[in-house]
């Protein structure tokens, strides 16, 4: 089995988020890269298929060199090489279509990515990849077990979870669930030094266009102070609730 | 032209969140000068459309969609949408819609702008407003192309009411067999209880609650609301409660009317996930705690006796306002 984990270089959780002055970009000063959480959980699971069920493991990322930090990360997890297409991910389908002919010309059987890549949050280039395939697709993917070419899945789904027979080859859109967050696996001494021998190849992007372009980012206006309610006051708490933010 | 909407139903009822889309592509048509014509899928009752503002409604009857096929779906949309010259697909942000709509843009190689929280500030290059970075910030994205896939947020919009009649006929997509390669086999869901996603009232208690056998009082105040229950990561990390209930950057999302933070912190990634929600109530006995910054409403005080109280009182206004 080939896999292929799609990992996406995002601000680590705790960025303030702040936009260029002429509010058309992200403004990445003083901001520090990690490997999308999403991605993680993903990646962790796809050490176990190699581990026990011995599978090629491969991690590819769209972006400039500057991502390369965050796929040495993921070369010391554990995967075995890393490919990089040269290019700044102009949106979720320009990086799917550059994604897709990575998986078309490596002959992946399975493409774990995340649900969404928390910058942007667009939850979209795991289920383009699929169409733009024609492989099997599960998006919110909180279980996955592989026998031979057949598959099952379990999704979130609105108040629960759905367990989905498939086949291989299949593009999942993975999150927490895929495995715990206990079991994530974290980059050791040894790990990072064969991480420097692994191969870290570049590819030249494929032409494509992009669906969507971000013209303005803005900031939500600053909240307004806290009301606060002494607690032997709760008759208070509700009659605001009601009555002044009309929610019950 | 018009402007196409996924109206999604549950054992033949529509969605909340269905009349929310139709009420938002419906005034989307009438921004664009056109009709809003709605796919509904194995549902009765399409005349509800049509008082949200739906012109038309096509109705697939199909038993293979009884359990939700994305790539089916996406298929009788993209027909949906050649037979009626959208220019616009909208849908929901529900569990399936995400499932769906990237498939969807992926087979029509068209634009798609997830997380929209209102009507376009132009049709004419199609540019919308959407969430980003986690709700810390938002996008003016252009949507290229004849046609453009729109995600709303849930809750971000509204119902608008209309006096509309819908048209429905009956729609009957070609539907190729390689779309039905998944197979559902079992699906695990608590019909006595409300969902996150589809809940107006969420109440969501933190490692402050010290254990999983105080979880009474947090399912009797949802209770007493009409609300879903929800939880911080570490709560489901410990196995206090289910990982269904986990909220926040690596959860579930919330954008309800009302979210009740009891014994939460309001760590940035906490809040990152839930900050959607239009008003929020935080109750924790430290005064310190970062969430009272994010939050519109607070009580300082300790949850064992703030929570009882609340649903005693919460009873009396229930039954006064019955
Ligand atoms: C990559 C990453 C992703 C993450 N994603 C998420 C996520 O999606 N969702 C999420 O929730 N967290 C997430 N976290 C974890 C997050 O950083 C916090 O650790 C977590 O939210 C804290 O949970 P808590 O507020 O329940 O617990 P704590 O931070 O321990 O807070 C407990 C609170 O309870 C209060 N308290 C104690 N006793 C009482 C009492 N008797 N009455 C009232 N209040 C009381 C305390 O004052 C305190 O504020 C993530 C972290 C990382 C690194
Ligand atoms: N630039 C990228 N390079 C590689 N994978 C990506 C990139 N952007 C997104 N992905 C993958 O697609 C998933 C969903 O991302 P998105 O659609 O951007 O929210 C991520 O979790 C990654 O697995």
């Amino acid at each position: 089995m080939k896999i292929l984990v799609c990992i996406s270089n995002v601000p680590d959780t705790t960025s303030k988020i702040n936009f260029t002055a002429d509010h058309t970009a992200f403004d990445t000063t003083g901001v520090q890269f990690v490997i999308n959480p999403n991605d993680e959980y993903g990646l962790t699971r796809a050490m176990w298929l190699k581990e026990k069920q011995g599978a090629a493991l491969h991690v590819a990322t769209v972006g400039g060199a500057s991502v390369e930090p965050t796929m040495r990360k993921a070369l010391a997890i554990g995967a075995d090489e890393a490919i990089r297409i040269d290019a700044e991910p102009a949106d979720g389908l320009f990086v799917a279509r550059q994604l897709a002919e990575v998986v078309k010309n490596g002959g992946y059987d399975l493409v774990i990515a995340g649900r969404e890549s928390i910058d942007y949050n667009g939850g979209m280039v795991p289920g383009m990849m699929a169409a733009l395939l024609d492989m099997n697709f599960v998006n919110n993917c909180i279980g996955l077990e592989v026998d031979g070419n057949k598959a099952v899945c379990m999704r979130e789904i609105d108040g629960g979870k759905e367990t989905l027979e498939t086949t291989l080859p299949l593009v999942i859109g993975g999150q927490k669930g895929l495995v715990e967050e206990s079991d994530l696996r974290i980059p050791n001494m040894r790990g990072i030094m064969m991480a420097r021998q692994k191969k870290l190849n570049v590819v030249p992007p494929v032409d494509a266009n992009p669906g969507t372009q971000d013209q303005r980012f803005d900031k939500p206006a600053p909240k307004g102070a806290v009301k606060l309610v002494a607690p032997d006051q709760l008759d208070q708490l509700i009659n605001l609730l009601h009555k002044e933010a009309k929610v019950i | 032209m018009s402007v196409l909407v996924y109206t999604e139903s549950e054992k033949g009822k529509f969605k909340k969140s269905a009349l929310e889309v139709a009420s938002y592509a419906s005034a989307l048509a009438r921004q664009m000068g056109t009709e809003a014509v709605a796919l509904a899928v194995n549902a009765e009752n399409t005349a509800v459309l049509g008082q949200h503002g739906i012109a038309k409604v096509l109705q697939l009857t199909d038993a293979r969609l009884e359990s939700f096929n994305p790539r089916a779906l996406a298929t009788a949309l993209q027909q949906a949408a050649e037979s009626n010259r959208a220019k616009v697909i909208v849908v929901s942000s529900s569990a399936d819609a995400r499932f769906m709509a990237p498939l969807l843009a992926g087979k029509l190689k068209a634009g798609y702008a997830p997380n929209v929280v209102a009507l376009p500030d132009s049709t004419e290059p199609l540019v919308v407003k959407r969430t980003v970075f986690s709700n810390k910030g938002f996008a003016h994205t252009q949507v290229d192309g004849s046609l453009a896939i729109i995600g709303l947020s849930n809750n971000a919009y509204g119902l608008e009411e209309s006096t509309g009649a819908a048209t429905a006929s009956p729609f009957a997509p070609q539907l190729p067999d390689s779309d039905f390669r998944a197979k559902v086999t079992a699906t695990d869901k608590a019909t006595d209880k409300i969902s996150i996603a589809d809940a107006d009232i969420v109440v969501s208690g933190g490692r402050g609650l010290k254990g999983p056998e105080n979880w009474g009082m947090i399912e009797e105040l949802a209770q007493v609301l009409g609300a879903a229950t929800a939880c911080s990561k570490p709560v489901s990390d410990m196995g206090w409660r289910p990982h269904s209930e986990h909220v926040g950057q690596t959860g579930r999302p919330v954008a309800s009317n009302l979210y009740i933070a009891i014994g939460i912190s309001g760590a940035i990634q906490h809040l990152a996930g839930v900050n959607a929600s239009k008003v929020k109530l935080v109750i924790n006995n430290d005064p310190e705690a970062p969430f009272f910054k994010a939050a519109d409403y607070g009580v300082v005080g300790d949850a064992f006796q703030v929570v009882p109280e609340l649903i005693e009182k919460l009873k009396q206004f229930k039954a006064e306002n019955a």
